[in-house]
């Protein structure tokens, strides 16, 4: 048990601060961020992770989770501007793709020529994902997509969709998806964005209405889809990302009690509210162990699946968690809303308490988490009807 | 960076779970649990397989391993519920080899490694507040000498321990702290046995009036107090990992095979979750302790920080994990015959020990700057 880094990999930590001090954006103009995105790309730390040969950094374990810490420490700007094509949709490609979809989909994911959009979600496949219904038949050397998604972020921005649907049925309903890749201006696709809870449009309906698809667009075997999705939501597990935006979430609740009063007193000194942020501050911290944990695990070329899930539901947890703490130790202030000019911390905890559902939900619910840790670790038997 | 045990860790583990497989099954933890407590054969030969002294140096007779591999046996020794003074030895070895003279070191650390010594440390006082501020028991000066008369209301394995060290006041600055190192025969000293809710963890009132400690029996100061409080509390936090996950286990076992409404119970999400919750819970106050005690190891200075986290989360989710056991059990839980109960009571052990969930929260607040 060592939580030290090797004298190499902490030469790799003083080259990553040295650029974040010569490059971060100053003030954050299109200019800068430009230059940033070109800086870190030319640097290979996008898909850092990805092997060499599809353009990525082929950046071990250790040197992953140094990058990614120090870019949180340091609040710089996201390495890389496609989101889910980083997150699910490249990595997915590079382990079930056609040589010319890596050839076509990799190098623009890198550069962030375009945003992606996950189309698995529909009206009665939330937390059953895999009871997908969305028709595809084959007609000659195309798919035709019938059907409707739902909860599909940024798809009235995307480019392209990483889209499930059913080509047939088998004996488990996991079997018979397929997963095709859809330009999203294909004759049929409607989009029609829903507004969420804090007032702003993310996510939306995406509807297929007779869409023509190439064959050649299919990623991995057709009826094979529900693997490709599996590997996919897998692969990220450290789960450094969130414990660093959790850390920063920490800071400033206890910035906020500082300032804030209780029952006439600092809000620091309440004996309920320190109990409260120090829970949180140990949930963290057990979230970051955990989380190096199973990269040593990794690293040790064991498998590592469900554990994840634990990160999740204490991740799920902390959000709600946080908000709300944030929003009693404003007290009355509380209830203003995150528009309103008095509010503390420019309505940054307004808004933290009406978004967690983007993180608690999408990805699979607390709910389903436990059932993944009950079923896949603790082998407990699965309801038959489920 | 690794976060993992090394091979002669991993095989020091097995070693310890087969020989208590062997040797003290449930039902041999019961006999003893039921009658007095402690085993002198199962001591005897624990202290052979060197377990007392694995954190003693070997000039001294031990093993000279570190906290890291102390966890990997006490995981186990939990995991088994073995009924010993394992825990209370090693600390008073651990308080001694840290701050003790070298003649101290001398005269006692070899007995404490062999086993023939029990030792134990008396900190803890009826006003429960850990730290230097907690310690009321007041010592008077005689020539060279301290006087000790007072009590400490709950030491552990007071009834076998033979050598007591014990937290004093020594002025009234709140860092004026000392240690004694009091023998069970010396005059003045007595014990009375109390039996707990757990029985298979023993303590007792030990009772001082006016013991005299000469200049070679007191060492140690308030950093000490401090070490012991943070070892201490990574020790029980380790135990009641192993515990907790044998808890798991049963439960789980029971969930996948009992039946009602014409399945197993397990398929159902009201049973499931809270298996799910109780897994959560146990890697997450299992990696907080691995952590403290590579901090103990190391000196490093997230040591009390990093204790404080791993107690206030056992402290704050296994007393529900004990009743959570009992309860998914139904009926056969409640029962003196299964051995859900024992989990139960183990936990209500574990909570306070050392400092329960407020107050080790309460150190992370002050600690991270509030």
């Amino acid at each position: 048990m060592d939580f030290d880094f090797t004298p190499e990999e902490e030469a790799f930590r003083a080259e990553v601060q040295a650029f974040i001090a010569e490059h971060k954006p100053k003030k954050g103009t299109p200019q800068e961020m430009a230059t940033w995105h070109e800086k870190v790309r030319e640097k290979r730390w996008v898909g850092f992770s990805w092997p060499k040969d599809v353009g990525g950094g082929g950046g071990g374990i250790a040197q992953q989770v140094i990058l990614k810490e120090e870019m949180a420490k340091a609040k710089a700007p996201s390495l890389g501007t496609c989101f889910m094509g980083l997150a699910w949709v490249g990595p997915s490609i590079i382990e079930y793709g056609t040589e010319e979809q890596k050839q076509q989909f990799i190098p623009d994911i890198l550069d962030g020529k375009y945003h992606w959009c996950t189309g698995y979600s529909e009206p009665d496949s939330g937390s059953d994902l895999a009871s997908v219904k969305c028709k595809c038949e084959r007609d000659g050397d195309e798919y035709v997509v019938t059907g409707q998604k739902i909860w599909t972020s940024i798809a009235m921005w995307s480019k392209w969709i990483i889209l499930l649907v059913r080509t047939g049925q088998g004996e488990s309903k996991h079997d018979g998806i397929t997963c095709l890749l859809v330009p999203m201006d294909t004759q049929g696709i409607t989009v029609r964005p829903i507004q969420n809870m804090s007032g702003g449009t993310m996510f939306a309906e995406v509807f297929f209405d007779e869409v023509r698809v190439p064959v050649e667009n299919r990623l991995g075997e057709e009826g094979q889809g529900w693997k490709v999705t599996i590997s996919a939501l897998a692969h990220e597990r450290s789960s450094i990302a969130e414990v660093t935006s959790l850390q920063r979430s920490l800071e400033g609740l206890r910035e906020l009690a500082r300032k804030s009063t209780k029952n006439g007193a600092p809000a620091a000194e309440d004996r309920g509210i320190r109990r409260r942020l120090a829970s949180i501050d140990a949930r963290i911290e057990a979230m970051r162990l955990n989380g190096m944990r199973f990269l040593t695990k990794q690293l040790k070329g064991e498998p590592v699946g469900a554990e994840t899930s634990v990160n999740k539901l204490t991740r799920a947890e902390l959000e709600v968690e946080i908000g709300e703490l944030a929003l009693e130790m404003q007290g009355s202030q509380g209830v203003l809303g995150a528009g309103s000019g008095a509010v503390p911390d420019r309505g940054k905890w307004q808004n933290h308490a009406l978004n967690w559902p983007e993180v608690v939900i999408g990805g699979g619910t607390p709910n389903i988490q436990k059932n993944i840790i009950a079923e896949r670790i603790l082998g407990l038997p699965k309801d038959p009807e489920a | 960076m690794n976060f993992g045990f090394s091979e002669e860790q991993e095989l020091l583990r097995s070693e310890v779970a087969k020989f208590l497989a062997e040797s003290c099954p449930m039902d041999e933890v019961r006999r003893i649990g039921e009658g007095p407590g402690f085993s002198p054969e199962l001591w005897g030969q624990v202290s052979e397989l060197g377990w007392p002294g694995l954190i003693i140096d070997e000039a001294h007779g031990g093993a000279g391993l570190g906290f890291v591999d102390l966890v990997v046996v006490l995981e186990e020794v939990g995991r088994a519920l073995f009924p010993s003074p394992l825990i209370s030895t090693t600390l008073a070895a651990h308080a001694i080899a840290r701050a003790g003279s070298p003649e101290q070191q001398a005269r006692l650390l070899p007995g404490l490694a062999a086993g023939t010594t029990i030792g134990s440390v008396a900190i803890a006082e009826a006003g429960d507040l850990h730290g230097a501020a907690g310690i009321t028991l007041a010592a008077e000066r005689n020539g060279d000498d301290w006087v000790l008369t007072g009590e400490k209301p709950v030491v552990a394995d007071a009834a076998q321990a033979d050598l007591f060290v014990v937290a004093f006041r020594t002025g009234e600055a709140e860092d004026a702290i000392a240690f004694g190192l009091v023998e069970k025969t010396a005059s003045g000293v007595s014990v009375e046995d109390r039996v707990g809710i757990d029985l298979t963890k023993r303590q007792g009132r030990l009772g001082l009036e006016g013991v005299r400690l000469g200049k070679g029996d007191v060492f140690g100061d308030s950093e000490l107090l401090s070490q012991l409080l943070d070892a201490g509390a990574t020790a029980v936090v380790a135990e009641s990992v192993g515990a907790a996950e044998a808890a798991l286990a049963l439960t789980s076992g029971y969930a996948k095979e009992r039946i009602q409404f014409g399945r197993p119970i397990g398929q159902f999400q009201a049973v499931k979750h809270p298996l799910a919750v109780m897994y959560r819970d146990i890697e997450s106050f299992k990696s907080l302790v691995y952590y403290a005690a590579w901090c103990i190891d190391e000196g490093h200075a997230d040591r009390s920080v990093a204790a404080s986290r791993a107690k206030a989360m056992m402290s704050d989710t296994f007393p529900q994990i004990g009743i959570d056991t009992v309860q998914l059990h139904g009926g056969m839980g409640y029962t003196w015959e299964y051995d859900a109960h024992l989990f139960l009571k183990r936990a209500k052990w574990a909570r306070p020990v050392f400092g329960d969930a407020d107050h080790h929260y309460e150190r992370v607040a002050a600690l991270g700057g509030l």
